[in-house]
């Protein structure tokens, strides 16, 4: 099953002529009220590595899952060797030698490495039985020929590192004569150490024949290891061609310049004292030496790649986790909030980015989840004051907009716009100072963005202050008044928001030289 | 979601009147009303455990040790009772309701502080408080003969013509509903078993929520040492063996999901009449006890059916609302 179109070479020369093994034309694809891709094509070449470049929501992910089955495309067709192919599951897919290698492995952490490479089509014995000695036998094979043979067969995954969980992914991969192989993010949790083995394991692949698919954030890496790119921007492909003789910024404008799809609200910064000061703020393992302001009536945006210690940053000043060292200050008062609940009393509130998941509580009416921080301040003694409760939750879901038939509705029958304005009701209502929004129009469509943008310049004219932590850079730009970058836990700059370029974020958020 | 469970306690309350209905055709005395209030009275322990059962699940936890609890509570008011008769029932409730919530509480600082699953720690107990009755009493049973006549005579009173236990189970049934429904502690309960990780950003402290859901159930299963043991004038090491198990399928059938956060006292209330009527209408019509285990087995299996369908539909409803 390998390919016949064998490189030898590290890298193809620039505009070799081969013929791509798997081929995307025209797919678009929609979700109640997003259009996550349109019309897109992609090529993958055989013995080549192409990078797959896109902001966060740029439809990279949502591309990978309809190259593996997992999401059927609404319109547009995939090919392999210039044959139609139908992926209608995950195992078709497999079966068609897709596989896709994530940035959390997708593998069974109890069981064994052999076991995990041989999932699904184990050797058998005449009995039907699973042939362990064969299967152990194999498994070894497949590891030597990867220069990975310090990996014993019998080792429970669980016990080994994320890299070498990588390598046995890719034995996976190798052991089913996979011919296409999807890697998204695969160096996120790696070291640099790993990453340099991840990238033999990459050149051994290319060696082999295979098309690669590389989903990165991180350029030094994309140009280490790539022949090709393909560019993707709100779900469209903007810019493809080979990475030898392409400029980095060339890139980089492709990521970031697009139509004005959204006009963002007009304002006039009443810019007052410094309200929140944060001096020195560290955690062991997540961010380091964390030093910026917060000013009354201020918009603070947080820029960053995904996992650039943005969120973990705002949970530590929310109360959320424990920092090793540092200080903050409200109002000049020195403040340690050590629960939600502290950092609510004084005044902080974090909206959370996983709005399922963190925000909102379905099953509970919609009332009932506006008063939730609340409620020390609508009962007595534990007693609750209904009335009260909804005289709150009214007040705050008008001031919303909210549109839902009543109240005593659950929250789960709302649409996500909606659910967000719940979400962001039941922090307003709890009086906040400083109210920090992470990623707050995530997924939500584009008048409820409009919704949150309006309603955040004016929380900001009332003399509240904001930090909006967000991967969109239309909206970072068009809301903040001062940026701040984070690149891998640390602080990399702060940017007055006055004719400010995207490319500048992009370059500090991605470590490029200007 | 809200109506559904609704319906489901509407449901569950015709299913009741159904079979009712059925008996009543072979043998009408039994759907007069003193005969379905001594169902009730019957089946008044089972309720307030149940209540306190469906707190603890709502947090996503479980509490295997209740019965244990009881029984452990049950002997040593019973042998208090026995050593000094002079000491007021009264003082011996109050008594039977500290033991039960130590326990409790037991339970739920393992669960809290050292995050051991609930179904461990409490299978632990179970054993544990099973055991402590045993050392307790040396394994001797405190029988009717040396309890004392108040003691005994208590629960059986009546009230405006109801007996006094049946009182405890409505006086529990009235606590329960203004606990989960009007205080912030029933609504941390609820929010922290739908979505504990949103309950935590809301300020919500869900190990504590825990915590105080396990003393709850402790201090019911307290409670009820003193009213089982009064009850059925005996206190051995045997009793309520094994009742863990009605208490949770009371819960079940009573629309309480598993997974937390659903469920609610009406429901609750209704499942544990629905046990009460299977078994004292089925021997009245000569159906055999093991029917009435499957018939028992099949109303917790049907409910849980009942709840996943009912889960389910936590989608975006988005016919629905096109529709509206």
């Amino acid at each position: 099953m390998m390919h016949t179109t064998v490189n030898d070479h590290a890298k193809p020369p620039a505009g070799a002529t081969v013929t791509p093994l798997l081929t995307l034309s025209g797919i678009s694809k929609s979700f109640p009220g997003v259009r996550a891709l349109k019309d897109v094509s992609l090529a993958l070449y055989p013995g080549q590595v192409t990078a797959l470049i896109g902001e966060n929501g740029a439809g990279k992910s949502t591309l990978v899952k309809i190259m593996t089955g997992i999401y059927q495309p609404d319109a547009g067709q995939i090919a392999i060797d210039h044959h139609p192919v139908d992926l209608p599951s995950a195992h078709a897919a497999f079966k068609q030698g897709i596989t896709a290698i994530h940035q959390e492995t997708v593998l069974f952490d109890d069981l064994s490495v052999a076991e995990n490479i041989f999932l699904g089509h184990a050797p058998r014995t005449r009995l039907g039985l699973i042939d362990w000695k064969t299967m152990r036998a194999n498994a070894r094979e497949v590891l030597e020929t990867m220069g990975a043979g310090h990996i014993d067969p019998d080792n429970r995954l669980r016990d080994l590192g994320i890299a070498s969980k990588h390598l046995v992914a890719v034995g996976r991969a190798m052991s089913i004569d996979a011919r296409i192989v999807i890697m998204d993010e695969p160096t996120a949790a790696l070291s640099a150490k790993e990453i340099e083995e991840l990238f033999l394991l990459i050149e051994f692949l290319r060696n082999a024949g295979k098309a690669i698919l590389f989903i990165s954030h991180k350029f030094d890496e994309i140009y280490r290891i790539a022949d090709r790119y393909t560019v993707f921007r709100d779900g469209e492909m903007v810019g493809e061609g080979l990475i030898a003789g392409t400029d980095q910024s060339e890139i980089v404008r492709m990521m970031v310049g697009r139509a004005v799809d959204h006009i963002f609200p007009d304002r006039t910064p009443q810019i007052g004292d410094t309200l929140l000061s944060v001096r020195g703020l560290s955690h062991p393992t997540e961010f380091d030496d964390i030093s910026f302001d917060l000013r009354k009536g201020e918009i603070l945006g947080f820029y960053g790649l995904v996992g650039a210690g943005r969120s973990e940053v705002m949970q530590a000043i929310a109360g959320m986790t424990r920092t090793s060292a540092g200080t903050m200050a409200l109002d000049g008062r020195p403040i340690a909030p050590r629960t939600a609940a502290d950092a609510i009393r004084e005044g902080i509130v974090y909206v959370p980015e996983e709005r399922g998941r963190q925000g909102v509580v379905i099953g509970l009416p919609i009332f009932q989840n506006v008063s939730l921080p609340s409620l020390g301040r609508t009962s007595s003694n534990g007693v609750l004051r209904l009335a009260e409760e909804f005289a709150l939750a009214r007040t705050y879901t008008e001031r919303l907009d909210l549109r839902a038939s009543s109240l005593s509705q659950d929250v789960g029958t709302l649409s996500g716009g909606n659910q967000q304005k719940v979400v962001i009701a039941k922090w307003l209502a709890t009086q906040p100072q400083v109210i920090i929004l992470d990623e707050p129009t995530k997924g939500v469509d584009i008048g409820s963005k409009a919704a949150v943008h309006g309603f955040m310049a004016e929380l900001v004219a009332e003399g509240l202050s904001v930090i909006i932590v967000s991967s969109e850079l239309p909206e970072i730009l068009g809301m903040s008044d001062r940026v701040v970058v984070m690149r891998e836990g640390r602080m990399v700059g702060v940017f007055d928001n006055s004719d400010l370029k995207a490319e500048t974020l992009v370059r500090a958020a991605a470590g490029i030289a200007e | 979601m809200g109506s559904l469970f609704k319906h489901r306690e509407i449901w569950l309350a015709a299913a009741i009147a159904l079979m009712v209905a059925l008996v009543a055709v072979r043998f009408p005395a039994f759907a007069t009303p003193a005969r379905l209030l001594s169902v009730f009275n019957d089946y008044s322990i089972l309720i307030v455990l149940a209540l306190g059962q469906m707190v603890v699940i709502l947090t996503r936890s479980i509490d295997l040790s209740m019965a244990s609890n009881l029984a452990f509570t049950g002997m040593a008011v019973a042998m208090t009772n026995a050593a000094f008769p002079e000491v007021p029932v009264a003082a011996l409730i109050v008594m039977a309701l500290a033991i039960g919530a130590t326990l409790g509480a037991f339970n739920g600082i393992l669960v809290w502080k050292l995050g051991i699953p609930p179904i461990v720690v409490t299978l632990g107990t179970l054993t544990v408080f099973r055991g402590a009755t045993f050392v307790l009493s040396g394994g001797a049973w405190v029988n009717a003969d040396r309890m004392s006549a108040s003691f005994i005579a208590l629960q059986r009173g009546t009230l405006l013509g109801l007996p006094v236990l049946s009182w405890f189970a409505i006086a529990t049934i009235a606590i329960f509903y203004l606990l989960m429904t009007r205080t912030s502690l029933g609504r941390s309960v609820y929010a922290a078993g739908v979505n504990p990780t949103a309950s935590v950003y809301a300020g919500i402290d869900v190990g504590r929520t825990k915590f105080v859901a396990f003393v709850i159930s402790g201090t019911v299963a307290g409670l009820c040492g003193y009213l089982w043991v009064s009850r059925f004038v005996i206190a051995s090491t045997e009793v309520a063996n094994g009742y863990e198990l009605s208490i949770i399928a009371a819960c079940v059938i009573g629309g309480v999901s598993i997974a937390g956060g659903v469920g609610t006292v009406a429901g609750v209330v209704l499942g544990a009449l629905f046990l009460g009527i299977i078994g004292s209408a089925l021997p009245v019509i000569n159906v055999s006890p093991f029917w009435q285990l499957a018939i028992s087995g099949a109303a917790i299996i049907l409910a849980v059916v009942l709840n996943a369908r009912g889960e389910k539909r936590q989608g975006r409803i988005i016919l629905r609302k096109a529709a509206a």
